[in-house]
């Protein structure tokens, strides 16, 4: 593997038993010490993506490299470099705290004081070592979390997984965790995670892949993918009458760069902020309709994920 | 978090797949051992509990009571025979029970997910516990051993043939563990009733646990059809190792027996295991 590259994916592909073709065919390169984010709405492939980039689904098809390891034709060495955060959070329940990463070490080949020695650094670093004699039921969703994390980071991994990783956490606890993973960040290390909080990836990632049905939409940093779609504002239009035409008449203002008819609303795409309000009234009024709410909201990831597949991130 | 978290710099070092595969294992064994011994409280009465009470009826109270077989002498042949029965007995319901129930359990809680990322083939996650397995089953073994030796009312004549029981021993345990992580893959938890009525029960009850082998000779059919029973070569084999002066299936047999279940069980466990953890 070319320097330069910490993960390398060519025509990665997951057929499910039964036809359900859960990644379509990826192509993807994660730059060592990035924060890589995969962005998109359940469903859309994102946990497949990470399974096989950590050995845990075998891919029908394509070739995947992670940390200068074939993950695909050899998993145990992959094991090695990789650390993983699922979504369930895959503790030892039979073990302490302390236990669960100890004998994490263990498995990965350190000797009894230096799986001690990290044991104990881990649980200082991530404000769990009042908890280490706990068994890990009796921790809290923040916590697991972290302990989950530490585990992940304890053997040195070249790139370390994160599936969701703030999904079920009160704020304090996901704040708390980003400040931890900017931490790793900061000490060069790769983290490639899935979200489908648009503004955890917009806020936290350096590049950002949006991903749905299996395939790969757009991938750039999110600055990038926000100026691509020339959009500077996203803006809500509620009026009486047939939208579908009121998105016409609105598609067609100075400036509009999209304009789709939802829920009984025109989600319109504007350049930028700058009279847009009297544009879109005029245009309203021109085609005899009666605004009855307008919103506008500043352009984020969840625009760009709608002008790429018509659709909100959470539906 | 109010102060900034520092990233401590912890590694390990990369190894050889033949020393990363025999790390991990070793360190799956000592874990699957120290939660063995985290719950040794409710493992040795529940290990204890069925063979105690077994010998207590059939060689205590049933002599007692006027119900023992053939007489005095018939009764010290019966509490000789069962002996090794019982010890057997442990063995096998330490396989189904305590290997094939807690798989059940984490295979279904997705528990084992840390243990399948060691970085080693991921069989080697199923050996270690057939390994683990076979050590907890010895244990039963041993601890049964002195409540079917003074417990009954009748003497019980032990003539341990050591290099039989040292080998035996060891392939009874494997047995069961193998049993054990077989059923653990095969079963889940909706199913896991099952284990105790349609495998423990007939296991038991048709395992030459209360009667030799031998003795079935008036019934042609069962006594071929028990072959299939793991159980039967378990306490034949044991009662070849413990007693003298009864007819026991032949050794090579046994022993050639014990080999081919622990074969099948395990490529069964193993590939199971496979199935289950990776998809």
């Amino acid at each position: 593997m070319p320097p330069g590259e910490a993960i390398r994916t060519e025509g990665l592909r997951k057929v499910y038993p039964g036809g359900l073709v859960a990644v379509a065919s990826l192509d993807l390169t994660v730059r060592p010490g990035e924060i890589f984010g995969l962005l998109g709405p359940n469903g859309a492939g994102k946990t497949t993506t990470v399974g096989m980039l950590t050995t845990r689904i075998v891919p029908t098809e394509g070739a995947a490299v992670v940390g200068g390891v074939d993950v695909v034709s050899d998993p145990a060495r992959a094991r090695q470099v990789i650390g993983v955060v699922s979504q369930a959070n895959n503790l030892d329940r039979g073990l302490t705290t302390w236990e669960n990463l100890y004998f994490h070490g263990r498995y990965f080949g350190m000797g009894v004081k230096a799986a001690r020695a990290a044991a104990d650094q881990w649980l200082e670093a991530f404000r769990l070592t009042h908890k280490a004699k706990a068994r890990v039921d009796a921790l809290s969703g923040g916590m697991k979390r972290r302990l989950v994390l530490a585990k992940a980071m304890l053997h040195g991994p070249a790139v370390v997984f994160l599936d969701e990783p703030t999904a079920g956490l009160d704020p304090q606890s996901r704040l708390a965790l980003w400040e931890i993973i900017q931490a790793l960040h900061a000490a060069g290390q790769t983290v490639f995670l899935t979200t489908h909080y648009m503004e955890e990836a917009d806020r936290f990632c350096d590049r950002v892949a949006v991903m749905d049905h299996g395939g790969i939409l757009a991938l750039d940093t999110p600055t990038n993918l926000k100026r691509s779609l020339r959009a500077g504002v996203s803006v809500s239009v509620r009026a009486e009458g047939d939208v579908e035409r009121l998105a016409d008449q609105l598609g067609a203002v100075d400036g509009a760069t999209g304009a789709w008819a939802k829920d009984g609303a025109v989600r319109l795409h504007l350049d930028s902020a700058d009279g847009a309000l009297g544009k879109i009234l005029t245009a309203a009024e021109q085609g005899g309709f009666r605004v009855t709410d307008v919103s506008v909201s500043e352009a984020t990831l969840e625009t760009v994920f709608f002008s790429l597949t018509g659709q909100d991130l959470r539906e | 978090m109010t102060t900034p978290v520092t990233v401590p710099a912890t590694r390990a070092t990369p190894r050889s797949p033949r020393s990363a595969t025999l790390a991990a294992f070793r360190a799956l064994v000592v874990r699957d051992l120290t939660v063995l011994d985290k719950n040794l409280g409710r493992f040795l009465p529940g290990a204890l509990m069925q063979p105690l009470l077994l010998v207590f009826v059939f060689t205590y109270l049933f002599p007692l009571i006027g119900q023992g077989v053939g007489g005095e002498a018939g009764a010290a042949r019966f509490s000789t025979l069962l002996l090794p029965g019982i010890v057997a007995h442990s063995i096998i319901f330490v396989g189904i029970f305590t290997v094939g129930m807690n798989l059940i359990t984490e295979l279904e809680a997705e528990e084992l997910e840390d243990r399948v990322l060691a970085p080693t083939p991921t069989a080697t996650v199923a050996v270690a516990r057939i390994a683990a397995g076979a050590l907890q089953a010895l244990i039963a073994g041993l601890v049964v051993f002195p409540v079917a030796a003074f417990l009954p009312a009748t003497p019980v004549y032990l003539q341990p043939d050591w290099p039989v029981l040292l080998t035996m021993l060891p392939l009874t345990c494997l047995t069961s563990a193998a049993l054990g992580l077989a059923l653990g893959v095969l079963f889940e938890p909706r199913s896991a009733p099952w284990l105790f009525s349609v495998v423990a029960l007939p296991l038991s009850f048709l395992g030459a646990i209360f009667y030799t082998w031998q003795s079935l000779e008036p019934l042609p059919v069962l006594q071929y059809a028990v072959l299939l029973n793991p159980l039967v070569y378990m306490s034949e084999g044991l009662r070849a190792a413990t007693v003298t002066g009864m007819v026991h299936l032949p050794l090579p047999t046994v022993y050639g027996a014990l080999v081919v279940f622990i074969g099948v069980f395990a490529v069964v466990g193993v590939r199971g295991f496979r199935r289950r953890v990776l998809s």
